[in-house]
């Protein structure tokens, strides 16, 4: 059985223009330990995913569909329920750490406070666990500087702190949406192999929401590759790259900027993302596929390809690999 | 060997930072934001600057553009030092370097249309003009970067990011630049949009013979623009040279770290390569480190690192380090 | 990666056709977001009924608001009662004047009050809030200390004394009004301007070489706009109020003039003679002004929420 396991999931919101359908029959599922990497570009519907799993979405949202975790509904559940899953059981950490981390309290009280509320430990057993969760995160000195405050960390300390913060009760599954975007590329390949170890050494499920396909494939054993809310392709990491058989994976792939000598030129992908509020017709990325014909004007299922893979696109994976 | 667009010579940005607090009599900490950057642009070419944040990098482009106070020179096609003429002779300056920004969005008055955004620069450079012409001239450049002509009575919250950033690059167009300085133009933008801003910039540079200063935070992008690159840190320039020497043969720890950092889509490169750790955090820039500022981070600094300060040299490929080279396997564990 | 010329061109032709809508601006957004909000458009046809009572009540009224009408004089509690047969539609005041008239210029004065008071704080508080946090640095430390300054006087004192020196008259009473009005107004759009200013779009018109004062005209100043507008019209009902409190102590507009809170006091004075037709219409209309203005303030702040954008 899958610990995560998402099945035609929807996400709605109601807003002046009538209503935006963000996320549109996702399904899903992720096995314990396992990686899996979300790729999409802004309005894809990513982050709108892990709100709806955590249930955080706006208040003018609605998501229908199921998401079952450790097979449990926990899709639309009572408030007590998701509040004991989040940070006992699922794990999450933001783009921007500050958001999540109180600006008043010091770093010991935040952290003791998760212990003594989910594990009822005592105050004192509680900073000894975050103490220890701070050495894992590789932040020298962590016995002084648990008594900070946020403000006194660096960008990248913070998002350390968030990740041992999250890591406290030992979740099996751990969110992580963007959690480099807003760093700079050395801390960036810091915090990334610190998850890497994390990972390794705690076990946990992660589900990595990025826009960053080089992120993606250092870390990831699978990856799901959405546009305009819908899934585009699924597979595992190393099939995945070496000959992605959707052209928005395709385009989206030649279109990264890369360091090495892989690559010459950026290859651009025309035309705009989808407005939401108006999506086109059928596959979201028709208006922007090279291979688009009539028939495109009806969604694709979401087949399978072989290899683990699966893909929705009309046009046979020859002519779209060639 | 022709004369270059810019040379900025020994350029240097210092702030006053005053606390909340001090009293008014009070003298104000320094801050050194650029220290004794130099650099040559030609006409026509390209000159990527990478830095992460607080190296100074977008404190640079303002310090050309005289929006915050510098000393040294920056020579304008050999005749005229930029920072020594009056604001009135600047103005004249003006409309030759223009510059797009890193959020597309924010750089455009939400109260303004299209029309009226890209044809700002053009009133205020050229009020010989006629209403007419101005108009013309607005749906050339719109053209010119793939705005449909529609669009001109449309405010800029109704545009996606990538459009927004085509709309910047029509208003610095207009006045027809030599030089277009891009302050870090496609980070805020998706990936698949990037490439779009990027191929519009190198199309636009072959037709107008246009020079760029393109700045960006990390190495990757800079990659596929630039004819040269030259990184900073904490405000001084650490390696410059034309881009194939730079990304071959980086002799700086500092520029091989930054492009050790950058993940590359390609799973079995990015499982098996070396990044090269930094380790500590950003000094902080009202007191740097002495001697080489990026010793307490470099994984090879010495003795001697801590008493001279490395000067970058005039070759072609400059490096300001006491001791460079490729750093081995050894330093790099 | 280019599959085939024919399919590109197909490619681009489709780009292309983007609906040609017209440009729908901020104002136009909020407008819609304004008349969609209902106790926001109450709040307005109030403020019309309000508005038109004043402008053309005059026309209908039987009686001017300065005649004696010594039919009702010396029995205004049986006599001087509300009643369309002797034209006195709200009856008469104390000393048997028309008080549907008095009402109707009492109504006059408050709104000029207030407007010219809120127009005073939007033109001097705009320019000089705008400048001080424009250019910055000494000028703006000058230009708001003696803000402080000004705010640390008691207002209300000097008002009184203004009005006890220079006599009770209108000029004086908005020259009054005028010199506290604009403080408030002041040090918000200073504030705004602070914030405005390190936007990039300033940043590329300077950069472009744009006059700093076509910088406040064309990129500050519209851009203040609506927090502008929603201060104003939360601002001209304070005005009627500090008005309505200066007249109620006896020091507001001359007679024959009154005002909303002149009439109110006068009512409140006779209350216990059982007329309470004095109390209760001016006390309506003012209550009707202040509600239109304080929900039509409110509308337009919901309608220029940056949040909503």
């Amino acid at each position: 059985m899958s610990l995560l396991e998402i099945d035609t999931l929807d996400v709605t919101f109601d807003s002046a223009d009538g209503a935006v359908h963000a996320v549109n029959g996702l399904s899903l599922s992720l096995d314990k330990g396992e990686t899996l990497g979300v790729v999409g570009e802004s309005g894809s519907g990513k982050s709108q995913t892990a709100f709806a799993i955590l249930g955080l979405l706006a208040r003018n949202g609605r998501a229908s569909g199921s998401i079952r975790f450790d097979g449990k509904e926990i899709l639309n559940a009572p408030p007590k329920v998701l509040n004991r899953l989040r940070a006992d059981r699922i794990a999450m950490i933001f783009q921007d750490p500050m958001t999540s981390l109180n600006p008043y309290m010091r770093i010991s009280d935040q952290m003791a406070e998760v212990l003594m509320l989910h594990k009822g430990m005592s105050k004192r057993a509680a900073l000894a666990k975050s103490v220890e969760m701070l050495d894992a995160v590789r932040i020298p000195g962590a016995k002084d500087r648990i008594r900070l405050y946020p403000h006194e960390f660096s960008g990248g300390m913070r998002q350390r702190v968030m990740i041992a913060m999250s890591l406290l009760c030992q979740p099996d599954l751990l969110i992580a949406d963007e959690p480099t975007t807003a760093l700079d590329v050395t801390v960036q390949a810091q915090i990334m192999s610190l998850l890497r170890e994390l990972q390794t050494e705690f076990g946990m499920a992660t589900m990595l929401i990025t826009h960053d396909l080089g992120v993606v494939a250092g870390f990831c054993e699978r990856v799901t590759v959405m546009y305009g809310g819908r899934v585009m392709e699924r597979a595992p990491t190393d099939p995945l790259f070496d000959k992605p058989t959707h052209p928005y994976t395709r385009g989206l792939l030649h279109a990264v900027p890369r360091v090495d000598q892989g690559q010459d030129r950026m290859e651009a992908i025309p035309g705009n993302p989808p407005n939401m509020a108006r999506p086109p017709q059928g596959c979201p990325f028709r208006p922007r596929c090279a291979h688009a014909g009539e028939d495109c004007s009806v969604m694709p299922p979401l087949a399978p390809a072989g290899d683990g893979r699966a893909r929705a696109c009309h046009r046979p994976v020859e002519e779209v690999a060639a | 060997m022709s004369t270059p667009l810019l040379s900025a010579r020994d350029v240097n940005v210092r702030f006053g930072i005053t606390r909340p607090g001090d009293m008014p009599w009070t003298k104000p900490r320094r801050l050194h934001a650029v220290n004794g950057v130099s650099f040559d642009i030609m006409p026509g070419q390209t000159l990527g600057v990478v830095g992460e944040s607080g190296c100074g990098k977008s404190t640079l482009a303002r310090a050309l553009i005289r929006t915050v106070p510098a000393t040294g020179q920056v020579i304008w096609e050999g005749r005229e030092d930029l920072l020594a003429l009056s604001p009135r002779k600047m103005l004249a300056y003006r409309s030759d370097i223009q510059m797009i920004f890193q959020d597309p969005l924010a750089s455009l008055n939400p109260r303004m249309t299209l029309g009226q955004i890209i044809s700002e620069p053009l009133r205020t450079h050229r009020p010989d003009l006629s209403r007419d012409e101005v108009r013309t001239r607005v749906a050339r450049i719109m053209d010119r970067v793939g705005l449909l002509p529609q669009m001109i009575n449309r405010y800029p919250h109704e545009f996606s990011g990538g459009q927004c950033q085509r709309i910047g690059i029509a208003r610095a167009l207009a006045v027809e630049p030599k030089l277009l300085i891009c302050d870090e133009p496609v980070s805020a933008l998706d990936v698949s949009i990037q490439a779009q801003v990027v191929e519009l910039l190198q199309e636009l540079q072959r037709d107008l013979n246009l020079a760029i200063l393109f700045i960006a935070h990390d190495l990757s992008v800079v990659k596929h623009i630039s004819d040269e690159v030259m990184v900073l840190y904490l405000g001084r320039v650490m390696e410059a040279a034309p881009k194939e020497r730079l990304y071959t043969d980086p002799q700086h720890p500092y520029t091989q770290a930054l492009m050790s950092a950058v993940p590359v889509p390609d799973p079995k490169i990015e499982r098996t390569k070396t990044i090269i750790p930094l380790s500590g955090d950003l000094p902080s820039p009202m007191s740097p480190p002495s001697g080489c500022v990026f010793r307490t981070r470099c994984p090879r600094a010495q003795a001697d690192c801590a008493e001279t300060v490395p000067a970058p040299g005039t070759d072609v490929h400059r490096c300001a380090c006491l001791h460079p080279g490729p750093l081995s396997a050894e330093e790099v564990a | 990666m280019v599959a085939n010329q024919h399919k590109m061109e197909a490619l681009a032709d489709r780009l292309s056709e983007e609906d040609p809508v017209a440009g729908r601006s901020l104002w136009a957004d909020a407008r819609r977001r304004f008349f969609a909000n209902r106790a926001a458009v109450a709040g307005l046809g109030i403020l019309l009924v309000v508005a038109l009572f004043a402008a053309f009540g005059g026309l209908i009224a039987q009686w001017s608001n300065e005649e004696l009408d010594y039919a009702v004089m010396g029995a205004i509690a049986t006599e001087g009662a509300p009643s369309l047969s002797n034209g006195h539609y709200f009856g008469t005041d104390d000393l048997g004047r028309d008080l549907f008239a008095r009402t109707v210029q009492g109504t006059q004065v408050s709104l000029m009050v207030g407007l010219v008071g809120a127009l005073v704080a939007v033109v001097v508080g705009t320019i000089y809030g705008a400048t001080a946090g424009y250019v910055g640095g000494r000028v703006d430390s000058v230009m708001m200390r003696a803000v402080d300054i000004l705010m640390a006087i008691p207002y209300m004192f000097v008002l009184i004394l203004i009005l006890v020196m220079y006599g009770r008259s209108m000029t004086a009473l908005f020259v009054g009004l005028g010199l506290i009005s604009w403080l408030e107004m002041s040090r918000i759009v200073r504030g705004q301007t602070l914030s405005l200013k390190n936007r990039e779009f300033i940043e590329a018109a300077r950069a472009t070489g744009v006059p700093a004062v076509t910088i406040i005209r064309r990129h500050v100043v519209p851009n203040l706009l609506g927090v502008i507008a929603v201060y104003a019209t939360l601002l001209v009902p304070l005005m009627i109020l500090t008005e309505s409190f200066i007249s109620f102590l006896g020091l507001g507009v001359q007679e024959p003039l009154t005002s909303l809170g002149a009439l109110i006091s006068e009512g409140a004075g006779t209350i216990a003679y059982g007329t309470i037709w004095q109390l209760g219409f001016p006390l309506l209309f003012f209550c009707l002004t202040l509600f239109g203005f304080f929900f039509v303030g409110d509308g337009l702040r919901d309608a220029l929420d940056p949040k909503d954008r």
